[in-house]
């Protein structure tokens, strides 16, 4: 692992250079939660006193709970459809030898390198014109045009140290297709579907310029902070802020406590970042 | 036509075909759409008109080149700024943090599962007048540092912060591509520090600092949210003219025309570049 002709001094500068970038990473969220905190309507620092009350008034507010429903239902079923559709469109991009497949792999890969806006714009467009109403039903559809691509990418990741002798194995023991799919495939694949579903809903949960665009008169998370940051703030904006970043934060510790507990018998599946080929 | 029918039932066809299909309708049509839109005349909202290229004509001789030149310029200052500031951190992550590197992925990947809203207004209340900055400035030194929300080098900060990122991952899987005998088997044949960079290390780890810097310039060309909740109006990126055009004027196919400008331009770029990467030997390194 230790690499040759990197003196003490850059390793150390390396070490140091990390930690503050990633400091600097956490900085705005910091000031999110140290405003949530605020008694004053608007925001000053040094903060007089602190106060949990918004947290309160936002926990009891009926509209915040529209919001929450409607990006939860939002996220959920992007999760559910991307990662289907991502678990056969993974195997085609890795596991697979087909005629096509350098060009699909470009293509598939192609709406993740889309600027969001336009791409939210457009489907806007598509929309009217296919005579459909935007809802949030319809910004789960522009939501999975960004996330599908994602979640193959993450699968295939999985899929590419995928064996296809224990496939052939179970077929030549007589197995159904539908049997290997089950018993050989899915479980090999299963962490790659499992780090694909979280990223699917975080980054559904998270997402503002397809919202934007895509869901009409209902409204998610990202759109109303967006909405209050421009015009009518309120404390509720840090507030809800935080909020949502400490949910993503417990479920990924969930998910984390999770793997550690089964991940002994994983870990030869697991494909270190680091490691050296 | 058995050889169609032959393709068709290759299981690799069978598993791209849902997700093929599902992109075909809901990311090639829109677009196409949007091309289609783009030649229709001002202000029609169909598309049953006879094709004209007024909108490409106006679009030049309107002052839309000053959004398309910042969006550009910004992307360029971005992917710039991101190099010298992930190339430290990628080395280490790719040769030095050993059972480290997981834990400093993690660090670095969860604030992209935070909507980027919510991180963007962090960066308001730091800059804010009265803020966490200006605040601190106050309290300490007694010097006010209040101008420094919507402003260019606010934009910038922004890009830089959000896209680090994007920047920083495919350059960790360009630099592990490097083999380290070979930079050891240059310092023993005298090469500098300097040299080893320049002629092993770059482009041996190129690939994967191209994808990087690709995926960067095109997400910052078309960011929105960046230049308006840190830019105020200090900036129009060309994201945002396509916004009002198709919101504000209510003009489809003047938007539309932006659009197809900006994705020409972005998909110039990466197809030109994406042709030398195998995608293989990226994704599937072993």
């Amino acid at each position: 692992m230790e690499s040759t002709g990197t003196s003490r001094i850059t390793r150390k500068f390396i070490w140091i250079w990390t930690s503050a970038v990633i400091l600097f990473l956490y900085i705005p969220m910091f000031a999110v939660i140290l405003a949530s905190f605020s008694t004053q309507r608007y925001f000053r620092f040094p903060i007089q006193s602190f106060t949990t009350k918004w947290y309160t008034k936002t926990l009891e507010s009926l509209s915040v709970r529209d919001l929450l429903w409607t990006s939860i239902s939002v996220a959920a079923l992007v999760t559910v459809f991307s990662v289907l559709l991502a678990f056969f469109g993974a195997l085609a991009f890795a596991r697979y030898d087909w005629k096509g497949r350098k060009l699909y792999q470009r293509l598939v890969l192609l709406p993740i390198f889309f600027p969001q806006a336009v791409l939210g714009l457009a489907l806007l467009l598509w929309f009217s014109a296919l005579g459909i109403t935007t809802s949030w039903q319809t910004a789960v559809f522009a939501h999975m045009i960004w996330i599908v691509p994602i979640v193959i990418l993450i699968m295939s990741i999985q899929a590419y140290s995928f064996d296809p002798a224990l496939e052939e194995a179970a077929f030549d023991l007589g197995a159904t297709r539908w049997q290997v799919l089950r018993e050989v495939t899915l479980p090999i694949l299963a962490p790659g579907v499992v780090s694909g579903s979280i990223f699917a809903f975080l980054l559904s949960w998270g997402n503002f310029p397809l919202s934007l665009f895509s869901t009409g008169a209902d409204q998610t998370v990202p759109e109303w902070l967006y909405a209050k940051m421009v015009s009518g703030y309120t404390p509720m904006v840090p507030t809800l802020g935080s909020l949502t970043m400490s949910s993503a934060a417990l479920m990924l510790l969930l998910v984390y406590l999770f793997w550690l507990a089964t991940s002994g018998r994983r870990r030869k599946a697991q494909i270190s970042t680091s490691s050296d080929d | 036509m058995s050889k169609l029918a032959d393709w068709l039932k290759n299981p690799g066809v069978l598993a791209a075909a849902p997700a093929s299909i599902f992109l075909l309708v809901g990311f090639a049509g829109p677009l196409l759409m949007v091309l289609g839109y783009s030649f229709m005349p001002s202000k029609t909202f169909a598309l049953n008109s006879v094709p004209t290229l007024e909108n490409y004509l106006s679009v030049v001789s309107d002052s839309y080149h000053i959004s398309f030149f910042w969006s550009l310029f910004l992307a360029a200052l971005t992917v710039i700024l991101l190099f010298p500031i992930c190339y430290p951190i990628a080395y280490g992550m790719a040769k030095l943090f050993g059972k480290w590197a997981n834990l400093v992925t993690a660090f670095i990947a969860i604030p992209l599962l935070i909507s980027e809203n919510i991180r963007l207004f962090g960066w308001v209340l730091v800059f804010l007048k009265n803020g966490i900055l200006d605040g601190t400035l106050q309290a300490l030194l007694g010097v006010s540092a209040s101008g420094l929300l919507y402003t260019v080098p606010a934009i910038v900060l922004g890009l830089v912060y959000v896209y680090l990122p994007f920047m920083l991952f495919p350059m960790v899987i360009g630099i592990s591509m490097i083999p380290d005998p070979l930079k050891e088997a240059a310092f023993d044949l005298g090469a500098s520090r300097w040299q080893v960079f320049r002629e092993v290390e770059l482009p041996l780890a190129m690939p994967g600092i191209l994808i990087g810097a690709i995926l960067t310039f095109i997400l910052a060309m078309g960011s929105l949210a960046e230049s308006k909740i840190l830019g105020g109006q200090a900036v129009v990126m060309i994201a945002d003219d396509i916004e009002s055009a198709f919101t504000f004027a209510q003009n489809w196919p003047k938007g539309s025309v932006l659009s197809v400008m900006l994705i020409a331009l972005s998909g110039l770029i990466v197809f030109v570049l994406f042709r030398r990467i195998d995608l293989d030997q990226i994704i599937g390194r072993r």
